[in-house]
Order: C-alpha cells, then sequence, then structure tokens
C-alpha cells in the first residue's frame, strides 16, 4: 500500500519550473531517496509534500487522503531539515516538546514521550541544555527526536547529513538507517550524495531538471540506468560512454578489464590508450582513449590493483581492453535506454 | 629561477614599519574618536557635576561651593518630581507604542505587495525630516482653532464642534500628543530594528515551526520575538536613551505646558539652567537622569546577556 503518492506535480517559480510534472508513490514503511544535482527541484518536491510550498499543479495524496489543502502541522509528516531547524532559544528538551505543545498534548505525556525519543537517540543527558552547546551530530539526533515524538505517518528528511564532517556522516548514515527499519515509519530522504542515496535507500528515484528519470532499487538504478543522465549521475567515476550507431555505448569503468581478465561469455574489445593513472589504494584508476572511438568525456577503468601490477599500466601504452557484452548499455539519440544494440 | 620577493632591505630606522603594527596602526584610528569623547562629552560632563555643586548662576557666576543642597532642594520642588514621573510616562509610553507599531510595520513590510520598495523608502520619513519641522506639522494637527484631527472628525460626523478637545490645552491630551509625536518619530527606527531581525531568523527554523504546528501567533511570539530580543533590547535601549533625554518635541509643542503637565527632565533642565539662567539648578536635574539611565541599560544589557543564543 503506498503511504504517499504524488500525481503529476508541478511547480513554477515565475517562468522556471522547479519541479516539472512529478509523479511517484512511496509504500508504506519504504525508505525512498530522492536523488539528484543542485538545483533538480528536489527539495521544492519535498516541500511540497511537506505542505511549505503550494504546486502549481497536481495532487499529493497522503495515507488516502488528499493533503493539497491541509496545512503542514495537519498532514502526519515530520520533518528534519538541512541545518535541522532547532529553536535556538528553547532547551533541547523544549525544542523536542515544540510539536506536541502546539497539539495541546498533556504535561506528562509530553515528559514521557520526550525522554523516550531522547533515549532512543541516546541524547537523554543534553536535554537541559541548549542547541548552540551540542555538537552538529548531536543536533541533528535532536532534530530526528524532533521529528519522532509527533508519531508521523512520514518522515521527510532534507539533506540531514550535509552538515556533518565525512567521518560523523557514515555513521549518521548507518544509523539513521538502523532507526528507520527499527521504527519502520515510511521516509522520504533527499539528497544528491549517490553514496547516501545507495547505501540508504530501499528505492531511489533519480531526478533532473524537476523530473523524475528513474525509480528503482539501488542495483536497478546502478546495473540498468533507464537513460544516459542516470548512467552518468550515479557511479563515481560514472559510467564510460563511447559513440555508437547514432546513439552511445556505455559501461561502468570496474567492468572495463584488461583482456586477459575477462574470461567467460560474449566479450566486446577495446584498444585503450593509456593517459594517466591514480593510485587510491583500494582500487586503481586508469584515464585514456578508446582507439578508433569518439567519446564526451574521458574513458576510465577501475582495477584492482592487486591483479594489475603498475608495470603493466604505463602512459602512453595501448593496451587489449574488454567488457562482457551482457555489462554494455545502449542509449539511443535521445538518451533513452534501448534493449538492443 | 626568478627572484619575485624584494631583497630585504637594509632597516633604516626601527620607524620604517611602525603603521605595520596592529597597535599603533589601531590607537591611531581610535583616536579622534576617543578625542570626541573626552572633549566634547566627558569635559562638559564634568562641568556640569561642577556647576550642580556650586552655586553658579550666569548672574553671579562665582564657583561657590554649596554640596548637595542643589539636590535637595531639586528634590524637594513638586515641579521637579512631577517632571520625573512625566518623563518616565513619557518615554515607556512612546517606546512602546514605537514598538508595537515597529513590529506591525515590520511585518507589513516583509509581505511583497505592489510599490513596496516605495512605501519602505517613505516609512523612514519621521526619522529623517527634521524633527522642528515635523512638530510643526504636529502643532497644527493638534491646534486649538485649526485643528486637522478635530476638522475631520467633525467633517465626518464622528464630534459635536461644540466638545472638540483642545489637545495641547488640556493636561493628560497634551501628554498623550506629545506620546504620539515621539512614538511616531520612533517607530522607522522600531521597524528598522524588527526588520533586520526578522529577516535574520533562519527559514529553516520557521519552516520547522510551521511543520511542528505552530500557527501565525505561536511562530511570532514563541520563535521569532524570543528570537529577535537581544537586537531589539538593543533597539530599545537607544529610544530610551535618547527619548529619555529629548527635550525638542516637548520644547516645540508645549514648552512643557499646560502647567508643567508635559513637562520632562530635559526641558526642565533647559529651562532653569540656560533660559532662566540658575545654571547650578539646571545642572543638577540634568545630572539626575544619569543614575536613572545607567541603572537602565545595565539591566537591560545584562538581560541581553542572558539571553544571548
Amino acid at each position: 500500500m503506498s503511504v504517499v503518492s504524488a500525481n503529476e506535480i508541478t511547480k513554477r517559480f515565475s517562468d522556471v519550473a522547479a519541479v516539472d510534472g512529478i509523479s511517484l508513490s512511496v509504500r508504506d514503511g519504504e525508505f525512498m531517496v530522492l536523488l539528484g544535482p543542485s538545483g533538480c527541484g528536489k527539495t521544492t518536491f519535498l516541500r511540497i509534500i511537506a505542505g511549505l510550498e503550494a504546486p502549481s499543479s497536481g495532487e499529493i495524496t497522503i495515507d488516502g487522503t488528499v493533503v493539497n489543502d491541509l496545512p503542514p502541522r495537519a498532514r502526519g509528516i515530520a520533518m528534519v531539515f538541512q541545518s535541522y531547524g532547532l529553536y535556538p532559544h528553547f532547551t533541547i528538551r523544549d525544542n523536542i516538546a515544540f510539536p506536541l505543545k502546539t497539539q495541546g498534548v498533556t504535561k506528562a505525556e509530553i515528559r514521557s514521550k520526550v525522554e523516550w525519543a531522547a533515549n532512543l537517540l541516546g541524547i537523554g543527558h543534553l536535554l537541559d541544555r541548549r542547541p548552540r552547546q551540542l555538537s552538529g551530530g548531536e543536533r541533528q539526533r535532536v532534530a530526528l527526536a524532533r521529528a519522532l515524538v509527533r508519531d508521523p505517518m512520514v518522515f521527510l528528511l532534507d539533506e540531514p547529513l550535509s552538515n556533518l564532517d565525512a567521518k560523523l556522516r557514515t555513521s549518521a548514515r548507518n544509523e539513521i538507517k538502523l532507526f528507520q527499519q527499527q521504527i519502520g515509519t515510511t521516509t522520504i530522504y533527499v539528497t544528491h550524495d549517490q553514496v547516501e542515496a545507495m547505501g540508504m535507500g530501499d528505492r531511489i528515484a533519480v531526478i533532473d531538471h524537476g523530473k523524475v528519470r528513474q525509480v528503482g532499487t539501488p542495483a536497478e538504478i546502478y546495473d540498468d540506468p533507464a537513460d544516459r543522465f542516470v548512467a552518468t549521475f550515479v557511479g563515481s567515476p560514472p559510467m564510460n560512454l563511447v559513440r555508437w550507431n547514432g546513439g552511445h555505448l556505455g559501461f561502468r569503468p570496474e567492468n572495463f578489464l584488461p583482456r586477459q581478465m575477462v574470461h567467460n561469455g560474449a566479450v566486446t574489445d577495446f584498444s585503450f590508450c593509456i593517459d594517466r593513472t591514480e593510485y587510491l589504494g583500494s582500487e586503481r584508476i586508469v584515464y585514456g582513449r578508446l582507439d578508433g572511438l569518439e567519446a564526451p568525456l574521458e574513458i576510465t577503468a577501475k582495477l584492482p590493483p592487486a591483479h594489475v601490477p603498475d608495470e603493466y599500466i604505463r602512459p602512453g601504452e595501448f593496451h587489449p581492453f574488454a567488457v562482457r557484452s551482457s555489462q554494455l548499455c545502449y542509449f539511443d539519440e535521445s538518451g533513452k535506454r534501448a534493449r538492443r544494440h | 629561477m626568478v627572484a619575485i620577493t624584494e631583497r630585504l632591505r637594509e632597516r633604516r630606522s626601527r620607524f620604517q614599519f611602525v603603521l605595520d603594527r596592529p597597535q599603533v596602526l589601531g590607537s591611531l584610528f581610535l583616536s579622534p574618536a576617543i578625542l570626541y569623547v573626552l572633549v566634547l562629552v566627558g569635559l562638559p560632563f564634568l562641568l556640569a557635576i561642577y556647576y550642580a555643586l556650586s552655586a553658579y548662576t550666569i548672574y553671579n557666576p562665582s564657583y561657590h561651593f554649596v554640596g548637595l543642597s542643589n539636590f535637595i532642594e531639586v528634590v524637594q520642588s513638586q515641579t521637579f518630581r512631577r517632571t520625573l514621573v512625566n518623563t518616565f510616562v513619557f518615554t515607556i509610553a512612546s517606546q512602546f507604542l514605537g514598538l508595537i507599531l515597529g513590529k506591525f510595520g515590520a511585518l507589513l513590510l516583509l509581505r511583497p505587495f505592489a510599490g513596496r520598495k516605495i512605501v519602505r523608502a517613505l516609512i523612514v520619513l519621521p526619522w529623517a525630516v527634521p524633527i522642528a519641522l515635523a512638530t510643526v506639522a504636529w502643532e497644527w494637527m493638534f491646534d486649538s482653532l485649526y485643528s486637522v484631527i478635530n476638522w475631520t472628525l467633525e467633517a465626518v460626523g464622528l464630534m459635536n464642534p461644540a466638545n472638540a478637545p483642545n489637545w495641547l490645552g488640556e493636561p493628560t491630551l497634551a501628554m498623550i500628543c506629545v506620546i504620539i509625536v515621539n512614538a511616531w518619530r520612533f517607530f522607522p527606527f522600531a521597524i528598522v530594528i524588527f526588520l533586520a531581525g526578522i529577516t535574520a531568523v533562519p527559514q529553516d527554523v520557521l519552516d520547522a515551526a510551521t511543520v511542528d504546528g505552530a500557527g501565525f501567533w505561536r511562530r511570532n511570539y514563541q520563535i521569532i520575538v524570543p528570537m529577535i530580543l537581544p537586537i531589539v533590547v538593543v533597539g530599545l535601549i537607544f529610544g530610551t536613551v535618547f527619548t529619555f533625554t529629548d527635550l525638542s518635541i516637548v520644547y516645540l509643542l508645549t514648552q512643557g505646558g499646560p502647567v508643567n503637565a508635559t513637562q520632562v527632565l530635559g526641558n526642565l533642565g533647559f529651562q532653569i539652567g540656560i533660559l532662566s539662567g540658575d545654571v547650578a539648578h539646571g545642572a543638577a536635574i540634568s545630572l539626575f537622569m544619569l543614575p536613572v539611565l545607567f541603572v537602565l541599560v545595565i539591566l537591560m544589557l545584562r538581560f541581553i546577556r542572558r539571553r544571548e543564543i
């Protein structure tokens, strides 16, 4: 059953369509990630679901009710903002209690709920402090706790990890994912970080220029991109593209290997001219060109350093490389994925 | 390789780089301001203390030391006590009115509407127009015979000409008039303060409050106002100090009348000390403002410190 569904949502700011006809349905208990580059309309779309923006057209349904005309507080949602939006003049306790106070919940119940949420997130000892006395990670937990006490039908998270440093981000990512599995609340999570999207999402909706380009599990998005945008946006380095029959042929850098490492099955051969290499410890990225083929961007190969010794690849050399034919994707002129090539 | 740095020259004198030292440059830049305060504020202040402790009048300019007797005489005077109360009423009421007008003005100006830029520019006028000019206009509006306000009320049929209020002639009305004029003069400043404060509240916080279920009033009085309180209090300190020491509106509009009903400390000090030439008592009256303002400012600053977020 879908908890949130959007039907042909558009949002125009004067002449620009920030959201250009998005239809999406999010299932009960699902962790849905909206992934896209900056300015693609994903945050605007989330704010439309929250009720902070009114759509120019289209319909939002939450738990079977059309909520277009309902204010945010009546939609059964809770939201965590990019910079958390904590109330600086309140203690942490009052911050978490605020959504309950606005609903006129009794004092005893507020107390027990605040403590329950704070303990669940491990911030019980911080309740009498103020937000400015907390670290970024702690603030983020307070924002989550404040969202949690409302017992929402849907959690909306707008890039909640972008203000954390890289190390903290990894652990916070796991915590949010675990936390979501524990409470089982439907979650819509906006991010521009594909690692977050791949690691956390049950499903990912890739958005570009206000349109959904593909919705699918992380594996589907990665292995089976619906178009050239998804193929090049997801993956680091992105999928290699070469011109082919008026369209493009794509293959992932980690599938592009020296010929002798590709054994069984149908294989497509290339002659790879190496420009430079980068050693990154767990992998070696090789940049270069393909002999006789035109490519819009540099071709990259991601090689396991243990299997490809340094002496084997040197700048300026040509090497036979290959891709398993099953791992090739073909995109037609419009950029759409075509099954046959 | 080409050397791109200058070769270290021989030091000609130890003052060659003296302006590169922050202490020297800082003192140099600060000195005009410090000089200004010392000469034009500090010196007159010491002089005022000296006058207040002497029997100095312009008719008998002798520095005869009389101790605190000037202060005792001033406090015993009925006029002075009334003036002190008036000054508090005048200050508090006009600041309060100005703040309310400022808050609503700021909220209105934050909403987009056609001609907002023009209104924003015009709203600063009461503050920018010379106070003498503005007060003359107000005087005309409050005039006993030609009052525009009375004329309008009569024309609309809301008032009988027989019982038209004598705005500046009746003690309570006169006080209300000077308060209104002062609030009118202060409210653009309050608008600017509120605008600066409200626009500095992060959008995320406002959105969070909206999602958390706060309506217009709760968002305003539980989130926005507490968050901008420090900056509002700074504005209030300014307004209070200026109003408490101000004499221009009272001097121009009522001269403290009728029968001292609108007399304020600044004007009384001016009348006694300068116009009547009793410099010693005038100085004593003016110095009364100092401890009051001192306590007030300390209280407000302590409040800000406590509320700092």
